[in-house]
């Protein structure tokens, strides 16, 4: 294995696979000394190796009809089957959302479509049902639309992270409905499951944690010591302690500190992970704050403004706005580590997949419900790591490093 | 706590700076008159940044009084508020705020802290881009301008909260030699204004054409103190001497 | 910041009689003042709560259920049986975090090493492979990844009788990994002679060296002349003591089970495996990082100086990769002590795991949370201190 001693990684070196050149990319790639060779061999033999044993397992020994006997459940939980309108009608939301942020951050359409023609596809190849396939398409427009309507408008970026901000909310709401209610009835966070429940955490998990993270790193930052050394403690407290532990602290000591609010599982589960990703939130925040030069500081207040007015009207939009990567970045690790709610009884998209293997009709086929969970947890990962490097990029964020 | 009892809009009784143990203002002591141009000159370290930082609380003092616009500096928040409104002040890292374009640089003072108008502080500031001659960039953002014209946003802000004494924090320094000119220009021009300036810099043709007096710092105290035409002719101290030529003969 | 120097320096000026509201000082001890009393009010309101929760339970808020008979079975770790108190179930769980993530940590470093370096290979195939495995790794969550080891690998291992062979000395099964293990043979107390005499010679050939080079005025490396002298003699020793110093002990076949070598349980083996797959794509990211910031131009430079290249990689590049590799390294060793906890879901009896099946026998919630806390939190406070001083450190060579 040979490092290029300036370390850098070489450019890019993609096949032009006209086939007089495909011969010596070979020969500069893979066959340039005689180690590089042998770790060709090598490494091909390994690809030979897993590529078919994993395809004889999942062609011939795999029993997948577990995984659409049992797809509503991982998607939507025990959500009344009447009132799948309303994830849909959030879905189409975020769709419009990420086609509107595309646009904004200067995709380019092909990509877009790349993104988007498999899961258009996908409606069609699958056997779903009629009405799904017209919703996915649905969601397929709303992206192009999105991304139509915004192409190129940058300058709208500030509005697109506050609609992001308030989505939230307002997915909350079509997800809780109303109170007696005849068209959006009240569905109770115990019948919230599956995919939906895995993202409905995360969002607010970030959302409540925005707020409590700017106010705890302003806190940190206070020069009053007593405010500083408590928002040092609990942030530093929080950190250093593993996310069970504070979903169990959440879901066995809400109970015992707030005895009269009898507060839902899901909630208790949503509390911890908030004063979790809070903390970290804090962090990155604090981290904007810091980037932010002395001078700006002294400038407003050498127009006479107050520390209040100076924080929100200066200092705050320019934090804010440098550490938005990292909030995503914060978004994708606490969409994957929602999955430890399945620890204390959610049924997460995790926790219904434990289900479904624990029901004694599909004995033994762990690795396939395992499998397409991770998935699903992985395509979301991917996806939002890689468009997240894209929206860095085209806010002009990332640091020459 | 009106001790105003002259005409001087600026007075320092033996004021004494510490950073740690590093003693930086040394019992400066100065009265400077409603209307007057001051130039602040003096080797780097010599204190003279933090004396001008002084004057509108950007750093506390420990001994002495100040006293600007027959208001003491003292930790009493509202007085410390009204000075900062009666002073402009223009920093040598142009310090614009980057997120807002040029015109809600200017207007974000006159709008929050004067609780004008929207309208008027736009014209307001319209009119001040006029004065430092780049009206066409009032909806760039900051970082689309060159440094000189940077600075010139910076003291249209300084000017749009009408302010009775302007500080120049080295204005000119982080510039490029070619843009000195234009931002000095401007400098002239609110000169022949009436308003008090307190400018630091080391544009000694600057000060030989707009001072009324030069005050020379070092090591923390004023050593020289003289109009123009006097301090540059017939310095009197050593270290002015040594300053000069320095400055003049490189 | 004026108080610190106070007899030096005189009273901050402008003190006079201003109302209360607007002196500054002033002003900001009161909001202090009611900051404080409201976290008061909400811990205390909070906290009688519990205590009337635990009062109508019969229970009092404590650590005396310390010393009480535990009265439940540990799977595995140090020496311990039900009839122990809760304090030593609780030392059980510590050693088996700690075992966990030590081991974790080797695992973790190289397979973040050889992948991170892999992934800037001239081979694209080699690079590929790399870049797959970080991001199929790092972009699933690790509790999905654990059970999928544990009950969709481990458990579906074949039974002992079956078990798979690696050398004829490696055996997996379903109830885990049985390895050969070392132990002192009939000459290893020979051997220790040797041994300690190597010792003393690498320390003095590293002192001599350095002398010598310090004289000589010129650079080298008397680290590695003292590691190779320590080396040779031990080997040397190695072969001339009459017995063999190390007996291996390997696992041998019984009737129902192995006996012999040393035994890793599927728990343990899926955890371990888990951590260190996942956290290894994280520290790939960050070798991979390390070694792209050194600056291009700081290689040329070293090679226009007419360096080799292996000088320039360990003269050069790898200092100053590794500035930048060991801070984030560090915080993902932490992550990986974290989420060792995650081992709960499978059953391996790690601090965490332990702690809960005391909080169900004890009801005592909050003190096990705050013991359980403690642990975790030690563990990163060591973790920063360490950082600070190698910070500290780094900072010195810099000038």
């Amino acid at each position: 294995m040979q490092t290029s001693p300036q370390g850098a990684l070489p450019p890019s070196t993609r096949p032009r696979l006209a086939p007089a050149s495909l011969g010596r990319w070979l020969k500069e790639n893979l066959f340039n000394t005689w180690y590089n060779s042998l770790l060709t061999l090598v490494s091909l033999w390994f690809v030979w190796v897993a590529i078919s044993s994993t395809a004889r397992w999942a062609f011939a020994t795999a029993r997948w009809e577990v995984i659409p006997a049992n797809l509503t459940p991982l998607l939507i939980g025990t959500y009344p089957r009447g009132q799948v309108w309303r994830i849909w009608t959030a879905l189409l939301t975020v769709a419009f959302l990420a086609g509107a942020t595309a646009g904004t951050a200067g995709g380019r359409g092909k990509r877009v479509a790349a993104w988007v023609a498999p899961l258009a596809l996908a409606s069609l190849l699958f056997p779903l049902r009629w009405p799904t396939r017209v919703m996915l398409g649905a969601a397929v427009a709303l992206v192009a639309g999105g991304y139509w309507l915004f192409r190129g408008k940058r300058r709208l970026w500030p509005w697109l992270a506050g609609a992001w901000f308030f989505s939230f909310p307002w997915i909350l709401f079509l997800m809780w409905g109303i109170e007696g209610s005849g068209a959006m009835p009240r569905v109770e966070t115990s019948a919230w499951g599956g995919l939906a429940l895995t993202l409905i955490l995360a969002m607010v998990g970030i959302a409540a944690s925005l707020p409590i993270g700017i106010l705890l790193a302003l806190g940190r930052r206070s020069s009053l010591p007593v405010i500083s050394w408590c928002s040092t403690a609990l942030i530093e407290l929080v950190r250093g302690t593993p996310l069970v532990t504070i979903l169990f602290m959440a879901h066995l000591m809400v109970p015992i500190f707030l005895p009269e609010l009898r507060i839902d599982k899901v909630v208790r589960a949503m509390i911890g992970l908030t004063i979790f990703t809070s903390a970290y939130m804090a962090e990155n925040v604090r981290g904007g704050l810091q980037g932010v030069p002395k001078g700006q500081y002294e400038a407003a207040m050498a127009l006479g403004m107050s520390g209040p007015l100076t924080m929100l009207l200066v200092i705050l939009p320019q934090a804010l706005r440098a550490v938005i990567p990292s909030i995503v970045g914060q978004f994708i690790s606490l969409f994957k580590d929602t999955s430890l709610v399945a620890i204390i009884g959610l049924l997460d998209l995790l926790g219904i997949a434990r289900s479904v293997i624990a029901n004694p009709r599909w004995l033994g086929l762990q690795a396939e419900v395992f499998l397409f969970a991770g998935l699903i947890y992985w395509l979301f990962s991917f996806t939002l790591s890689q468009s997240s490097r894209r929206i860095e990029r085209a806010l002009g964020l990332t640091k020459p490093s | 706590m009106n001790v105003s009892q002259s005409d001087d809009i600026i007075i320092c009784e033996d004021v004494h700076k510490w950073f740690g143990d590093f003693h930086v203002l040394k019992g400066i002591s100065v009265r400077i008159g409603r209307g007057e141009k001051v130039v602040i000159c003096g080797p780097s370290g010599s204190g003279k940044s933090t004396f001008i930082r002084t004057l509108n609380r950007l750093e506390h003092h420990q001994r002495g009084r100040i006293i600007v616009d027959g208001i003491e500096l003292t930790d009493d928040l509202k007085n410390i508020e009204a000075i900062r409104r009666e002073t402009g002040m223009v920093f040598q890292q142009f310090n614009l705020f980057p997120h807002l374009t040029v015109l809600q640089n200017i207007t974000l003072g006159p709008i929050w802290v004067r609780k004008m108008k929207k309208s008027e502080a736009a014209e307001l500031a319209m009119s001040l881009l006029e004065r430092v001659g780049i009206p066409e960039q009032a909806h760039k953002y900051p970082s689309q301008l060159s440094g000189g014209q940077q600075q010139r946003v910076a003291i249209a802000r300084a000017l749009a909260m009408q302010p009775k004494i302007m500080l120049f924090d080295e204005p000119t320094s982080a510039l490029d030699p070619e843009m000195i000119k234009e931002v000095l220009d401007v400098m002239r021009e609110l000169a022949q204004s009436g308003i008090t300036m307190l400018v630091v810099t080391h544009e000694m043709g600057f000060a030989r054409e707009v001072a009324d007096r030069i005050l020379f710092f070092d090591q923390g105290q004023i050593v020289e103190e003289a109009p123009p035409h006097e301090f540059f002719a017939a310095p009197k101290h050593e270290r002015t001497k040594l300053f000069l030529s320095q400055i003049l003969h490189h | 910041m004026a108080s610190t120097q106070a007899s030096k320096r005189p009273e901050p000026a402008g003190r006079g009689a201003i109302s209360f509201w607007r002196h500054r000082g002033a002003r900001n001890i009161a909001i202090q003042a009611v900051f404080l009393v409201a976290v008061v009010a909400v811990i205390a309101y909070f906290y009688n709560n519990m205590i009337r929760g635990l009062n109508e339970l019969g229970l009092t808020f404590g650590y005396r259920f310390l010393g009480l008979e535990a009265g439940f079975a540990i799977s595995e770790g140090i020496a311990y049986q039900p009839s122990d108190s809760y304090a030593r179930a609780l030392l059980v769980g510590i050693v088996n975090t700690v075992k966990v993530t030590l081991a974790g940590i080797v695992a973790a470093s190289l397979i973040g090493l050889v992948v991170g370096v892999a992934s800037l290979s001239s081979n694209w195939l080699v690079r590929s492979l790399a870049r797959v495995y970080v991001e199929v790794f790092r972009n699933v969550p690790l509790l999905l990844q654990l059970l999928f080891w544990y009950s969709a690998v481990i458990l579906k291992l074949p039974p002992v009788r079956q078990s798979v062979e690696v050398f004829r000395s490696f055996f997996l099964n379903q109830r885990g990994l049985y390895l050969p293990r070392l132990i002192a043979g009939q000459g290893f107390s020979s051997w220790l002679w040797f041994a300690g005499l190597a010792l003393v010679a690498g320390v003095a050939v590293y002192f001599g060296v350095r002398r010598r080079l310090k004289r000589l005025d010129r650079p080298g490396f008397p680290s590695l002349w003292a590691l190779g002298t320590t080396l040779l003699i031990a080997a040397l020793g190695w072969f001339l003591v009459p017995h063999p110093p190390l007996d291996v002990d390997p696992p041998v076949l019984q009737r129902f089970n192995f006996t012999g070598g040393m035994h890793l349980s599927p728990e343990f083996a899926a955890i371990l495996l888990g951590l260190s797959v996942y956290t290894g794509a994280f520290i790939a990211e960050v070798v991979r990082g390390g070694i792209q910031a050194v600056d291009r131009g700081q290689s040329e430079a070293a090679l226009a100086l007419g360096l080799r290249p292996w000088a320039v990689m360990y003269l050069v590049v790898l200092p100053q990769a590794l500035r930048v590799i060991v801070p984030p390294v560090t915080s993902q060793y932490l992550n990986l002590a974290k989420n060792s906890s995650l081992a709960v879901a499978i059953g391996y009896p790690e601090l965490f795991n332990v702690g809960t099946t005391i909080m169900n026998q004890t009801g005592q919630t909050l003190p096990v949370f705050t013991l359980i806390m403690a642990c975790y939190l030690s563990l990163s406070l060591i973790t920063s201190a360490f950082m600070n001083w190698y910070n500290r450190k780094m900072r010195l060579d810099e000038r």
